[in-house]
């Protein structure tokens, strides 16, 4: 009784008795029983994948909505680790258990967007148009800019006025295609996240 | 990494060392813990602060930012003296008896050749010595004065306990501890592993921390061992691949290097690149060199490359300098660059010195972001109050924010740290319309192809000629780029032993870059990934896990570069005669006819070892060099320099010599050395570093990660924040010389004071998670502190130490 | 019913025996956490939210690394740091995974009034079921861990169910799944005893001479024990206590307070029996419920 307030002793005196104590008198609540949540996959599609995030390059399940039949759309509803992945064996640190919320992030980007000299503002634009107004001014600036001799008259075919910084998230073929398209035209000021 | 992952459950003794693996590699960190729970390792956590890796540490010791080369060259230092080195492994697999040209000299913490006015030195003394037969001149007994042994032994006697303590803040009792825990895996039958990021890359003198950990491994005999190596841990999922894929300013794909402008002939270029042995009867693997330049010709530019025509020589840029991140900035900031294509990459915030990056990237006439989230990069020009105090009147560069797919949307592969290619299957489609990389450069590139076809204009050739054999040209596939990167014969390749036999048909994917040929009749996009699809399909894909021997290798997982070799040059776990040093380890060995075991061999599969050869076979001596030759850009061997922005007013190895404070040739741009701060106005020395519930600047924009650290903050000792009178959740400003922040104290224990040369330092501990965009409270990019300054290899910039003062916002 | 197909053993508020026949014959479960492999990375919280489909409130530093700063209706787990400097003087950062220990003696069932809203399995999982929850809040006084929250959202009282839903169909609960450094670990209760007892031995031969495995006995034991390096002081890690008790209060309630009351109850029940149960016993006991708060919770 030592640590129990005049409070706690009026609530347990109190009303709330009630409810409690019918049972003995035999009114079984009978509708209020309960069960555990459903487990919310088992028909759900189970993809492999790997975390994005570091190098340990982690295995993970990716649960997607419906069972790919036509009419329904994957959505991408939980995300855990793969069990058969040797190095995480199904583990994942704070950032690859919140995958999904870097999939359904709010930040997530939808459409291309344009940003005018001068201007505070995004506007949206179609892809056809970024590509192709894109593609002119890296053109322009490659035609203005390309050097093919150095000052010693050596054949050097660069380009210096432009310069792109390479993912380090994206795949393999991302990375080969990158390199494959960008080197031909020049380009020499060109990195990677390795540097930082 | 030497090694991989799993492979450091099979450490005695874990050292970490410039990185937190706890902290930003928890998953791999693991293998930390199964080491210690089932072989009964030790781990070893030496940091400027108590992190997460020293919670489950059995020993900590701390150490002032940016001073580990004197640690290590006292722990060398150390296993000299007491004798600590694994005799028959540096007899036989290092340069340890190997003699150097007369002319080298140190003096003062400079090498011979020094010119003080270009900032850089002349390497020609940092060489061996030579004899007649054109090999290396040797001295097995150790007795010559120039001979590797010597001088290393000559360097490091000056690198001592009490220096350590002095220059460190480490006190000697607990170095000492940890030299000889270290000194304990000299034997053969333990293994030390280290394990490191960026918090050795990110300073001045970054590379030559790395140097100096591989020198004490091999002078221990722990590199090529199951459970030893050098463990470079990587950031970026792909980071790995992108580096090997040769996405840098300098590089090809496969580590092979774009030519510089005085290499004008073909054949020099590949001469120059494949060296001859400089050892007898030395594999000097690099010889091969023209092979995969080639193929990769072949890739790019298909029909066109010819012998002819040097398979395109000429469609190469030809380099002046080596044109990284750090530069670029300081040429869009002298106004000579026009144009920057960030791909998933946030340099705003990963670049030093924000406030020179926004004013380079304001004088960009256009900027072209793809990423699948909203990064500062893309907002630069617009005001965010304190966080980002400019005006986007005054702003002319145009900006295309492109919105890009992500991990759980595509189909591809990623190259983890222990060089693993593994690849992934899309699970949903992109939000909105948003688009694959792919999908962005091959409309990128097919438009500017169409522009040049129809229009001209400067040097159309490489452009137009690329090879561009998609099935989709608007829209290449991963299948389609993997099996171009790892590579397929052109024609029907004969077996070079036996012509009449065929060992790959027309058209088929190749097994290896064994295969690869310097006539055109093999194509590769990425030689060290050349087998990854091979002919019997996408081994990447593999996913039996299956470890029969125990040690880990799981060599049906996946494929690992190169040639699925699991641990680089297994071929020096075994001694001279081809038994494994360790046989309960065992990674390979010699069976009498050929080498085999738990790993694919590093080495010539079927080379007798009693003729020799040794196991570092890309390196024509064939064996490491503890002696680096040329190879580094400070020295042959790593020295200390202080910080660019140091605590102390000389370096107490070399106080005489002020040219020897800093990196002596760090490229340091005018205008950044005027930022530099000093100790009188900022006293505290900083480091910046990832929390392990964040991931950069990516997961600010995730929910789930916001709720773990939503706001700012900063780490300072508990006598700091009592000197400034500052609390616990209190907040403190932070200012260097270019540029503040203010952010929440966090104040612990985690971080003390430090007695270096007779002086108190205080470290600041300063998270780099939070920005002006995302779902977590935004806040300051804490590279607003940072200065421009990068190592002299890698011009990795010097994150990881710089002064502030911090006081009570 | 759910009493039997799921094998729920006790129920709060319920005199009611449940089937006895059937038990956990594989051994009931229990979660081990290792306090001296936990690198304090959060993933455990991680994966309870996702799991749960909760999401806590992105809040603030307070300048501390516990975050969200204290259990709630959407974290039920949390890890809690302590920064310790032991006798010899060097530093130990202890981190706690706090939640519900699911005591084999549960005070938070024993407490609660309101019939079905808390159960135990058979497997030793507690576990709350929220359309029962009359929000009342005698859970967290009869829990010796502090542990239950009520939610602002629903006034509902919420905490760790070990996943139940995943156990229920073979699976790890998402916390011990996800754990990087296997810092939790998770099976039968024997098993996880065992399992401690290399852990305490591996300690021991670090220096750990206190090493030990918390179990507490004063609430019949816990499904989800730890490893702690100093069992002797348990209080080092943010308070957790060295013995604890199910509270007087709850005592006082089960073995005086409630024979008496009901010889009260049974005569009032004789003029509220029809109306009861008519409109059924949970709105009632919660109306009620509030009515009395309010008349409690003034100033005493």
């Amino acid at each position: 009784m030592t640590d129990m307030t005049r409070r706690q002793f009026f609530k347990l005196t109190g009303a709330t008795l009630v409810g409690s104590s019918l049972g003995l008198l035999g009114f079984a609540p009978g509708p209020a029983l309960a069960e555990v949540r459903q487990f919310k996959l088992l028909r759900a599609t189970e993809i492999r994948n790997t975390c994005p995030y570091c190098s340990v390059a982690c295995g993970i399940l990716m649960y997607s909505l419906g069972d790919r039949a036509k009419n329904a759309e994957a959505n991408i509803i939980h995300i855990e680790g793969d069990p058969d992945h040797p190095v995480n064996r199904g583990t994942l640190c704070p950032k690859g258990a919140g995958l999904l919320d870097m999939v359904h992030s709010k930040s997530r980007l939808t459409h291309p967007e344009y940003r005018a000299p001068g201007s505070d503002k995004w506007q949206r634009i179609s892809w056809d148009d970024a590509l192709d107004r894109i593609s002119r001014l890296l053109k322009a600036d490659r035609d203005a800019n390309f050097v093919a001799k150095n000052a010693e008259g050596q054949t050097v075919n660069r380009w210096i006025t432009t310069g792109m910084l390479a993912a380090s998230g994206a795949t393999n073929e991302v990375g080969y295609l990158t390199h494959k398209v960008m080197r031909p035209m020049g380009l020499l000021v060109f990195d990677n996240q390795a540097r930082v | 990494m030497t090694n991989h992952w799993v492979d450091i459950r099979n450490a005695d003794l874990v050292l970490i060392m410039g990185g937190n693996a706890a902290e930003a590699h928890p998953c791999g960190f693991k293998w930390v813990t199964e080491a210690k729970a089932h072989n009964k390792a030790r781990l070893i956590v030496v940091d400027p602060r108590f992190t997460r890796s020293a919670a489950i540490a059995d020993y900590y010791a701390p150490i002032r930012t940016g001073t580990d080369i004197v640690f290590l060259g006292a722990v060398i230092n150390y296993l000299l003296t007491n004798d600590k080195i694994q005799h028959e492994y540096v007899r036989n697999y290092t340069d340890l008896s190997f003699i150097v040209k007369e002319g080298f000299a140190f003096e003062q913490g400079l090498f011979s050749g020094y010119d003080a006015q270009a900032r850089k030195y002349d390497k020609s003394s940092w060489d061996y010595e030579l004899g007649d037969d054109g090999y290396v001149r040797t001295d097995p007994t150790f007795a010559h004065p120039r001979c590797v042994y010597n001088l290393l032994k000559q360097h490091y006697s000056r690198y001592t306990p009490e220096m350590v303590e002095r220059i460190c803040g480490t006190v000697q009792e607990k170095f000492l501890h940890i030299a000889e825990q270290i000194a304990s895996t000299a034997t053969t039958d333990r293994a030390m592993t280290i394990m490191y990021a960026l918090g050795w890359t990110q300073h001045s003198v970054g590379s030559q921390m790395i140097r100096c950990a591989a020198m004490v491994q091999l002078l221990l005999g722990n590199i090529g061992i199951a459970g030893g190596g050098m463990n470079a841990l990587r950031g970026h999922s792909n980071i790995q691949g992108f580096t090997d894929l040769g996405l840098l300013s300098n590089l090809l794909p496969g580590y092979l290097t774009l030519p510089g402008e005085k290499e004008q002939d073909y054949a020099k270029y590949i001469a120059a690149r494949a060296p001859r042995p400089l050892r007898p009867n030395q594999l000097s693997y690099w010889q091969n060199y023209s092979k995969f330049h080639v193929s990769l010709m072949k890739a790019w530019w298909g029909d066109a490359a010819t012998a002819q025509n040097d398979w395109g020589y000429e469609w190469l840029p030809k380099l002046d300098k080596a044109y990284d991140l750090l530069l670029a900035i300081e040429l869009m900031n002298q106004g000579k660059m026009n144009g920057y294509i960030c791909q998933g990459f946030n340099p705003l915030a990963a670049a030093p010195n924000k406030a020179k990056a926004i004013a380079g990237f304001s004088q960009l006439k256009y900027l072209i972001v793809m990423d699948p989230l909203a990064t500062e990069t893309s907002e630069f020009w617009r005001n965010h109050g304190e966080h980002n105090d400019v005006d986007p009147t005054k702003i002319q560069t145009e900006v295309f924010r492109l919105p890009t797919s992500l991990f759980a949307e595509e189909d591809g592969a990623f190259v983890n740290s222990g060089r693993w290619l593994q690849w992934h299957w899309k699970g949903a489609e992109p939000p909105g319309e948003a688009r694959s990389d792919l999908e962005i450069m091959a409309g990128l590139f097919t438009r500017i192809r169409k522009l040049y076809q129809s229009e001209g204009g400067a040097y159309p050739d490489p452009i137009v000629k690329l090879a561009w054999p998609y099935a989709n040209p608007d829209s290449p596939t991963a299948d389609e780029l993997a099996k171009e990167y790892s590579g397929r014969a052109l024609k029907d390749l004969p077996d070079p032993k036996d012509p009449t036999r065929i060992i790959r048909k027309a058209g088929e994917q190749l097994a290896g870059f064994a295969e690869l040929r310097d006539d055109g009749s093999t194509v590769s996009g990425c030689w060290i990934f050349c087998g990854a699809w091979g002919p019997t399909g996408n081994l990447m894909a593999r996913r039996d896990n299956s470890d029969p021997t125990g040690i880990g290798n799981t060599l049906n997982w996946a494929w690992a570069w190169p040639a699925n070799r699991r641990v680089l040059y297994n071929r020096a776990s075994c001694d001279a005669g081809g038994k494994p040093f360790n046989p309960a380890r065992k990674l390979v060995g010699w069976n009498g006819a050929a080498w085999g075991g738990a790993d694919v061999p590093d080495y010539k599969a079927d080379e007798d070892p009693a003729n020799g050869m040794g196991p570092f076979i890309m390196l024509p001596e064939g064996v490491a060099r503890l002696f680096a030759r040329d190879a580094m850009n400070e020295g042959p061997f790593p020295e200390h320099y202080e910080p660019f922005e140091t605590p102390l007013a000389a370096n107490p190895l070399n106080p005489d010599q002020p040219l020897a404070l800093n990196n002596p040739i760090a490229r340091v741009f005018q205008g950044d050395r005027e930022a530099f701060g000093k100790s009188d106005r900022f006293p505290h020395v900083a480091t910046t570093y990832r929390l392990t519930e964040h991931f950069h600047y990516w997961t600010k924009h995730v929910e789930l990660n916001a709720i773990l650290q939503p706001e700012q903050f900063v780490e300072i000792g508990e006598a700091l924040a009592k000197e400034i009178g500052v609390a616990a959740g209190e907040r403190v400003r932070v200012t260097s010389n270019r540029g503040y922040i203010t952010a929440v104290a966090m104040v612990t224990k985690r971080i003390k004071a430090l007695r270096v040369d007779g002086k108190t330092v205080h470290t600041v501990g300063i998270p780099i998670h939070w920005g002006f965009t995302g779902t977590a409270k935004t806040g300051f990019l804490a590279n607003t502190l940072t200065p421009v300054v990068g190592d002299g290899n890698s011009q990795t910039p010097e994150f990881k130490s710089f002064l502030v003062r911090v006081e009570k916002a | 019913m759910a009493l039997q197909s799921l094998d729920i053993v006790r129920r709060s508020a319920t005199t009611i025996p449940a089937p006895q026949a059937r038990g956990a014959t594989a051994g009931a479960v229990a979660k081990l956490i290792d306090v001296s492999k936990c690198i304090g990375c959060k993933a455990c919280q991680v994966a309870c939210m996702e799991w749960n489909d909760l999401r806590d409130e992105i809040g603030s530093c307070v300048g501390t690394y516990t975050n969200p700063p204290d259990l709630s209706d959407q974290s039920w787990t949390l890890m809690r740091f302590t920064e310790y400097e032991n006798p010899k003087g060097d530093l130990e950062w202890l981190i706690r995974k706090d939640g519900c220990m699911h005591c084999a003696d549960p005070g938070c069932l024993k407490a609660c009034p309101s019939p079905g809203a808390i159960v135990q399995y058979a497997n030793g999982i507690v576990d709350f079921h929220e359309e029962n929850c009359i929000g009342c809040g005698y859970c967290i006084t009869g829990c010796p861990f502090n542990v239950p929250r009520i939610s602002k959202k629903d006034h509902k009282a919420y905490k760790c169910t070990l996943c139940s839903d995943r156990v229920a169909v073979g699976l790890e609960p998402a916390c011990v799944k996800a754990c990087p450094t296997g810092a939790i670990v998770f099976g039968s209760k024997t098993d996880m005893q065992r399992h401690a007892a290399d852990r305490v031995e591996d300690l021991k031969s670090r220096g750990f001479d206190q090493a030990g495995l918390y179990d507490p006995s004063g609430v019949g034991g816990t499904h989800v024990m730890y490893v702690l390096h100093h069992a002797d002081q348990p209080q080092l890690y943010a308070d957790l206590p060295k013995d604890p008790q199910i509270s007087a209060f709850v005592k006082v309630w089960k073995g005086i307070s409630k024979p008496l009351a009901l010889l009260g109850i049974a005569a009032a029940a004789l003029t509220g029996f029809l109306h009861y149960v008519g409109i059924g016993p949970n709105e009632t006991t919660r109306e009620d419920e509030e009515a009395a708060r309010r008349e409690l919770e003034k100033p005493s």
